[in-house]
């Protein structure tokens, strides 16, 4: 009798969960190699406007960023107009031409043609203040910019 | 002394390891959406020739601080805004460009190297009304562009590829031909029709 109880008792054998670690770390290292981290924290609203259009930003190249937009939420003493925002902190329309500055002290020298300004600016921020930093943009010569944008139908940004 | 064997290591707790590091990841991970129209401004010129240029050769856009478009004077319609730059790049009023299809209207532009884009902007514009218009003047461009380059390409050796994906090609660098050829169409096709932009100073 006993021989036949042995054979029943084993049940369903367990799942080898043995290569589980080697399925994490594939998708560990995919994640790894995918990610970009975040080089500001941004104090600002920044939803970005679609467009079609669109070329992809030539990492190569040095890229220099500048955020525009309301002040999010939690920094709402800034006030309720757009503000540019450089690295870290709010700055002023003529604190753009020091940044440029700095970014080109940093990079090497070969490399200053082709800094290319990418312009971050939320979809509600007007007109004026993007006008007064491609003005002061011009007045330092930095003439490569790139208005960044998400991929999208660029009809549906007016509604 | 007896050599004992060192004991196995349990490795039971290197999927939490390896999960906590992928979850950290996971959440830090911002996919990355990096792409715009390039623009190049002006440099600032002290010269101050004025340089004259035929009324019938300015395709005024105007975007005033309700973000309504105004075209050569009239309203217009965002959606229609690519269609009528086309036709006015395209109308070769001049008879010189053989490549265009327009309807040589003598009243409009003279030829594509002539025609320039005025964009007026108001400084309440919303900066997405402004980029709508930005994306589609391009558009109208790479309308044209491409037309071009499906008429050129299939003698130089590129058959069935529009400029955007030349351009793509060029810079893909898995991309097997002849770079070098690629180029000079690029290059060609970007002279005999000039992206020309001009934004008004308000």
């Amino acid at each position: 009798m006993s021989k036949f109880k042995k054979k029943k008792d084993g049940g369903l054998p367990p799942v080898n969960t043995a290569s589980l670690p080697d399925i994490v770390f594939m998708l560990l290292f995919f994640f790894m190699v995918a990610t970009v981290m975040r080089e500001d924290t941004l104090m600002i609203q920044n939803s970005l406007p679609l467009a079609n259009q669109v070329e992809k930003l030539d990492k190569k190249n040095p890229i220099a960023y500048i955020y525009m937009g309301k002040p999010a939420a939690g920094y709402e003493k800034y006030g309720k107009t757009a503000r540019i925002q450089l690295n870290d902190k709010f700055a002023r329309v003529e604190d753009v031409a020091a940044f440029i500055a700095a970014e080109r002290a940093a990079m090497r020298e070969e490399l200053i043609p082709f800094l290319t300004v990418s312009l971050k600016v939320d979809r509600d921020a007007k007109m004026g203040i993007v006008g007064d930093v491609k003005q002061e943009l011009r007045k330092v010569n930095a003439l490569k910019i790139n208005y960044t944008t998400g991929a999208g139908d660029a009809l549906t940004n007016m509604q | 002394m007896a050599k004992r064997a060192a004991p196995e290591v349990n490795a039971g707790s290197m999927a939490d390891i390896a999960f906590l590091l992928l979850i950290f990841f996971l959440v830090t991970t911002t996919i990355e959406k990096d792409s715009g129209i390039n623009r190049k401004l002006p440099p600032i010129e002290e010269s101050e020739e004025d340089v004259i240029i035929k009324q019938k050769n300015i395709f005024t856009v105007l975007l005033n601080k309700n973000d309504q478009l105004l075209v050569e004077d009239e309203l217009m319609e965002i959606k229609d805004l690519k269609a009528a730059a086309v036709e006015f790049l395209d109308n070769n009023g001049d008879g010189s460009c053989d490549y265009c299809q327009g309807a040589k209207d003598p009243k409009s532009s003279d030829n594509p190297d002539k025609a320039i884009i005025s964009l007026k902007n108001d400084g309440e514009t919303s900066y997405s009304a402004y980029i709508t218009v930005q994306n589609e003047l391009v558009a109208a461009y790479n309308e044209l562009r491409n037309r071009r380059a499906l008429q050129i390409g299939p003698q130089r050796g590129f058959p069935e590829m529009d400029f955007v994906t030349m351009q793509k090609n060029y810079k893909n660098v898995q991309w097997v031909g002849n770079k070098e050829k690629l180029k000079t169409l690029i290059d060609q096709i970007k002279v005999e029709i000039p992206q020309k932009l001009s934004e008004v100073q308000n």
